[in-house]
């Protein structure tokens, strides 16, 4: 798929978006910023290094951890699927909704869920999913996905919001943004506590317990994953981790990278039914593990580390390109940094890959990022896949030309002098030339040296 | 081949591991508990719990507890949980207050209706100004959720450094319970603009009562 250059460039050209997203995103990197400073985590980088080495570890001995997980899980009770594909996993669901005599179920915020289209596949049944995170709910109504792994409704303004309450819900035009949070939440109540079902995301899974840890601030994954009588999370396979203790790691992590807190306001760790003695809780537990794709990324031991990835959003709010072109535009849910690195790898990669170059390789995301993934390493390794292909394929002559009469011109120095020569003289022409007048209409154009190192060193042996 | 026997296998062949295998140790966790006078703790507390937006009141006995808030509970309609320390409080005796649920029904029933969850913790942790809850006979998940305040109470010597010293007394916390949850600070959204707003499906109003003897 080649880049939607019309829609990019609709994006750059609309000043109320561009400020949208400027601002949301400037704020989350304030926020940050605070609560890993030296002052206020003065261990954040051994934390870092901390939390790469346990992800690394664990990725490496994934089938050992899942298993463990499993059967602890089995232990406090609950079930655990295996889902190959979103499909297997949408499949259980109304499966077990039928049985169930289940009519509508809640859910809490889930990328997982997005990136298989879960909603979608469960309306084709007549099984309604309603979203409970404000964010995902008001753009449930508006029909769209979100535009930021942490912050998906990042881009409407409190008036786009008013609309589509007016619009979908009936009720008045309401702009206050406390009086639009209160007609959400006095609908959504009424969701929760008729819901058979819930359903949750994970944001990690413990090996050595057997439990789903997510962690939130609004109090929607608390009722999906109480106030139900089935709660079902589903999480991807590699978000397990070894210890219930490595949270002290990784929860350290996530809050303060995401949203600049360091916890967020609510940390479930739940395992399992409720137990014989409790009062409350869903009597039914299920974990989809979802593969979806995801065993194909863990045969290159360099590009596995893009399983690491614990969702912070960090490197969307650093990341030059996020900022600008926005995160609609990307192909798919993931946006941003990250989901330029995985995107590709989960979706394979093709001539036509655009996602790699559409960065400059300036490093802000691997540098905030908590599980220290080398993500700009990783685009240059998929550009040079996309190079591959397109070499097999043949499908970029020009490119290829280009760089064989290269190779052929560094390896004959008099014709390397000669055009070296003829470029200096032509070189103040280049800024209006046909592909690099683009190039050069953003940048100050380097002027060349008046005399070439090649003249500089004959001229100085000549001294000699 | 089942979807479980699949997965587990094409892991394997990525990783090229055997079944079965184990895996190589792993370092230690690092826990990092500071060591600070405890006495402190409770100071430290009250600061992070109101520079979340909770509101706290220290009292010195558990005689002291219900004139401490019976302002909050004029003209409102309370649930209480089943913790013994309530009991001692004299919580449950008060008259607005409803208690001693044991069937999950007419709980969700009580609390989507009443104006405050009362409870008590089962930890408290100073660096986050957080609660810590497990769910259990005395402790059920929806009293510090469904109604749009929550008042917890409990004693001083609950409450801890932080999360990784709640981790090292609880290393495994799915032993015990089905559920355990941190509250840090009241509900909150800011998916519109970026605009804080509290209490958009958990409480808005929070509250901590701390007793400084048992």
């Amino acid at each position: 798929m080649n880049a939607p250059e019309a829609d990019i460039q609709q994006a750059i050209d609309d000043p109320r978006l561009q400020l949208a997203i400027y601002t949301a995103t400037g704020r989350l990197m304030d926020h940050r910023a605070a609560v890993v400073s030296a002052d206020a985590l003065p261990d954040y980088q051994a934390l870092r290094d901390v939390a790469n080495t346990i992800k690394k570890h664990t990725i490496e001995n994934l089938d050992h951890y899942l298993e463990q997980l499993e059967s602890n899980l089995i232990a406090h009770g609950g079930r655990v699927v295996y889902c190959r594909t979103g499909q297997e996993a949408a499949d259980f669901v109304l499966d077990l909704a039928k049985k169930r005599g289940a009519h509508m179920l809640v859910k809490s915020k889930s990328m997982t869920s997005e990136e298989i289209h879960f909603n979608e596949r469960l309306e084709e049944h007549q099984l309604e999913a309603v979203e409970t995170d404000l964010g995902e709910y008001i753009l449930q109504l508006a029909h769209q996905r979100p535009y930021h792994i942490v912050a998906p409704a990042l881009h409407l303004t409190r008036y786009d919001v008013a609309d589509v309450f007016t619009k979908e819900l009936g009720v008045p035009n309401e702009v206050a943004i406390e009086k639009q949070t209160k007609m959400a939440r006095s609908v959504l109540r009424q969701k929760f506590l008729e819901a058979e079902i819930g359903v949750s995301g994970a944001n990690f899974l413990i090996a050595d317990s057997g439990a789903v840890v997510v962690v939130e601030n609004e109090g929607n994954a608390r009722l999906t994953t109480s106030a139900p009588k089935i709660h079902i999370a589903i999480a991807g396979i590699e978000k397990v981790i070894p210890r219930a203790q490595d949270l002290a790691v990784f929860l350290n992590l996530l809050g303060r990278s995401a949203t600049g807190q360091p916890l967020t306001v609510y940390t479930s760790f739940l395992s399992g039914p409720r137990r014989e003695n409790e009062i409350d809780g869903p009597d039914e537990f299920y974990l989809l593990l979802l593969d979806n794709g995801r065993t194909k990324l863990l045969a290159d031991p360099e590009k596995r580390q893009s399983l690491y990835c614990i969702r912070c959003g960090a490197c969307l709010n650093h990341c030059p390109v996020y900022r600008k072109i926005g995160g609609h535009n990307y192909p798919w849910v993931y946006s941003g940094p990250i989901g330029a690195i995985i995107t590709p790898q989960f979706q394979g990669v093709h001539s036509d890959t655009w996602l790699p170059f559409a960065s400059s390789l300036c490093g802000a995301c691997a540098e905030v990022c908590p599980v220290k993934i080398e993500i700009p390493k990783l685009l240059l390794k998929l550009r040079a896949e996309v190079a591959e292909v397109k070499r097999k394929e043949d499908t970029d002559d020009i490119e290829r030309f280009a760089f064989q009469f290269f190779a052929w011109v560094a390896t004959h120095p008099k014709i390397y002098l000669l055009l070296a020569s003829l470029g200096s003289i032509f070189f103040p022409l280049v800024p209006h030339l046909g592909p690099l007048k683009k190039w050069a209409s953003q940048r100050t154009v380097p002027e060349p040296a008046k005399q070439s190192f090649h003249a500089w060193w004959a001229s100085r042996t000549a001294r000699q | 081949m089942t979807a479980r026997e699949q997965i587990l296998d094409d892991v394997r062949k990525a990783l090229r591991r055997a079944a079965g295998l184990p895996s190589p140790e792993l370092p230690a966790p690092t826990l990092r508990i500071p060591l600070s006078d405890r006495n402190l703790y409770a100071d430290l507390f009250v600061q992070k719990f109101e520079n979340l937006g909770g509101k706290s009141f220290r009292v010195r006995n558990t005689s002291a507890v219900v004139p401490a808030i019976a302002e909050l509970l004029v003209q409102k309609s309370a649930v209480a949980s089943n913790s013994p320390f309530l009991r001692k409080c004299g919580i449950t005796g008060l008259a607005q207050v409803h208690a001693g649920f044991t069937q999950r029904d007419d709980l969700k029933e009580a609390c989507a209706a009443a104006d405050i969850g009362i409870t008590s913790v089962d930890y408290a942790l100073s660096a986050t100004g957080s609660f810590v809850l497990l769910s259990s006979p005395n402790e059920a998940r929806l009293v510090s959720l469904l109604p749009p305040a929550h008042i917890a109470i409990f004693p001083r010597s609950r409450i801890l450094a932080n999360l990784d010293e709640l981790l090292s007394i609880l290393p495994r916390p799915a032993d015990q319970t089905s559920s355990m949850v941190l509250i840090t600070g009241p509900s909150r959204t800011a998916d519109i603009e970026q605009i804080l707003v509290r209490g958009v499906h958990g409480p808005g109003e929070i509250y901590a009562v701390i007793v400084d003897e048992e």
